[in-house]
């Protein structure tokens, strides 16, 4: 799909990016025969959990600049949602994983109408209380969710007749659903779509004088986001075998948000990486467990203060900064015209 | 002469001040308006009435003969209206390519599922947004800061990227608020002949502007507004001509080399 004959001059970039992504697909790959300790594998496991969750959380508040910081919400209703599918009416996992997604969908868009009014702060309290509600609805509603005694004894899921119980297993379920995030992902932010997204964040005024229809893109942007919110819940309640209301408290929320911040907001791959340095973190302090969060706590305004942008963000800016300085030589140049 | 944009009475009130009282307009098809007055005569307060961003208190106002009062910027845009602001508003952390392909926004079609799956519709789109997007930006000559950062741009290219991207929606009237301010007096005389050239080429264009040399020089006809009410409309030469255009405004002798007063 090469749209300009000048993709060719840049081949080396190009190819460099693909080639380490490729090497980095086969280690993840292999990874459970290099190293099936299961310990590690649980890890890793979690990882690629939270770098959906935390990719699914940029979405919305990197690429469409709103102020989402209940995405547990999200997380709750897409693995409730597969929970009671497969107990209830022992659907499939298989089938139960999408529509896990299509729940958390559907909340999505009705906690996007308030961003139709609201932004920032304001707009943070509301996706906050929507959170707060999912978790109250599942901690009350005790004939469909047991309550507070959650749902336990969730069925593993079988493929080809395999049961996929074991984390070493389960990791390549994980791995085949993260692999197909930033994929499906990664064409989605630099579609049409993506930059009405962007145009959103950057401008919200102007991207309506260009009659891009804001509250559509931003409810768009919201199920998106919800979406995979609801299939990264969807792929843990098996997987965990047990959920209740109180893991899907305003804490997990932050957990998520934490990891976007300190990876980089609006970049693909800061999520994953801030998902890797906050889950390796909570292992390497398991020993000093109590102290973890004010840990957590100092890194967040270490970062605020530092590299606002976030760690993926500070190599983007160095490189945005070399083009722009080069590009303002440019500027400067013909003629001095421009001042 | 056919009218494409027309203000009926239209009043905008905030609170006791009275931004905008009683403005009529017409605007011709192929006309370059202009529309001129002090600081805070209501001119930019208008302007967003006219593209949807303000509902006026009172009044009409009507876009190729249909009443577009009530409804929103992005439905009035996709009805072939476009606009710069004052104060720029581009989308900073984006290219100036990218810019303008958000003006291509409602030129093309494709949602999600096309993207995610690179639909033939997908590719089409793309394909046809690079292209019209490096065609505009050669017109409005800034091929070369195609990949710049729009925030790293010199005022007055800004101002250039903001036209670029509100021409890619092919409007039919083209609505520029202050667009040579922060222009130095070559780029301004540049810009002039640009907008005329876009006349030339069949667009409608309303301008708002201080630099009275700009609008006399660039304007078919121009509205004078003060503390909100018209007090004069017409070729420049008879609002050049008239006393109460003088004493509100001329006659601070604020008129910058046009021999005026």
């Amino acid at each position: 799909m090469t749209l300009a004959p000048a993709a060719k001059a840049s081949w080396s970039r190009g190819r460099i990016r693909t080639l380490g992504l490729v090497l980095l697909l086969l280690l993840l790959l292999g990874f459970p025969q290099i190293y099936p300790k299961s310990y590690v594998m649980g890890v890793m496991c979690r990882i690629l959990l939270y770098a959906i969750l935390a990719g699914s959380l940029n979405i919305i508040n990197g690429y469409s600049g709103q102020f989402n910081i209940g995405h547990a919400g999200f997380f709750c209703v897409g693995a409730y949602s597969e929970a009671l599918f497969a107990m209830k009416i022992g659907m499939s996992f298989w089938a139960a994983l999408p529509l896990g997604g299509i729940m958390a969908a559907l909340i999505g868009l009705v906690v996007s109408l308030p961003t139709f009014k609201l932004r920032g702060v304001y707009l943070a309290i509301v996706t906050l209380g929507a959170s707060e509600l999912i978790r109250l609805v599942a901690l009350n509603w005790e004939g469909l969710t047991g309550g507070p005694m959650g749902v336990k004894g969730i069925p593993a899921p079988v493929l080809f007749g395999l049961r996929i119980s074991k984390a070493t297993r389960y990791y390549y379920i994980f791995l085949f659903l993260a692999v197909l995030f930033f994929f499906v992902t990664d064409r989605v932010v630099k579609s049409r779509v993506g930059r009405a997204w962007v145009a959103i964040r950057e401008d919200e005024a102007a991207a309506r004088s260009l009659g891009v229809e804001t509250a559509r893109y931003k409810a768009m942007n919201f199920m998106y986001g919800a979406f995979w919110a609801g299939i990264a819940g969807a792929a843990f309640a098996p997987y965990f075998k047990f959920i209740s209301p109180d893991m899907f408290n305003l804490d997990e929320g932050f957990n998520i948000l934490s990891m976007v911040i300190i990876g980089g907001q609006g970049t693909l791959a800061g999520p994953a990486v801030g998902a890797v340095i906050v889950n390796f973190l909570t292992e390497v302090l398991r020993p000093v467990a109590q102290y973890r969060m004010v840990l957590y706590a100092l890194l967040i305004i270490g970062m605020m203060w530092l590299r606002p942008q976030g760690l993926v963000g500070v190599s983007n800016s160095i490189l945005a900064e070399r083009k722009a300085w080069r590009s303002r030589r440019k500027a400067a140049a013909p003629g001095g015209a421009a001042r | 002469m056919t009218v494409i944009l027309e203000a009926r009475a239209v009043c905008r009130y905030f609170g006791g001040l009275k931004a905008v009282e009683k403005v009529d307009m017409q605007i011709n098809e192929g006309q370059i308006f202009g529309i001129i007055g002090p600081n805070g005569a209501g001119k930019t307060t208008f302007f967003n009435i006219c593209s949807g961003v303000l509902k006026p208190t009172s009044g009409v106002i009507l876009f190729r003969g249909e009443d577009i009062t009530s409804l929103a910027p992005e439905v009035i845009a996709r009805k072939g209206m476009a606009r710069t602001f004052q104060n720029i508003k581009l989308f900073k952390y984006m290219t100036v390519l990218e810019n303008v392909k958000i003006g291509l926004h409602v030129r093309t079609r494709a949602g999600l599922a096309s993207a995610i799956l690179h639909s033939r519709r997908y590719q089409d789109d793309e394909r046809f947004a690079d292209q019209k997007g490096r065609e505009i930006l050669e017109r409005v000559g800034l091929s070369e800061f195609r990949d710049t950062l729009a925030s790293n741009l010199p005022y007055g290219l800004q101002r250039k990227v903001e036209i670029a991207r509100a021409l890619a929606l092919d409007p039919r009237i083209l609505l520029l608020d202050e667009p040579v301010a922060g222009m130095n007096p070559m780029e301004t005389q540049h810009l002039s002949g640009f907008i005329r050239q876009l006349q030339a080429d069949g667009y409608t264009i309303a301008v708002i502007e201080h630099d009275m040399k700009f609008v006399m020089g660039t304007c078919d006809q121009v509205l004078v507004l003060n503390f909100g009410q018209k007090i004069c409309e017409g070729p420049p030469a008879r609002v050049r001509a008239d006393q109460g255009v003088n004493e509100a405004y001329f006659g601070k002798g604020q008129l910058s080399g046009g021999g005026a007063a």
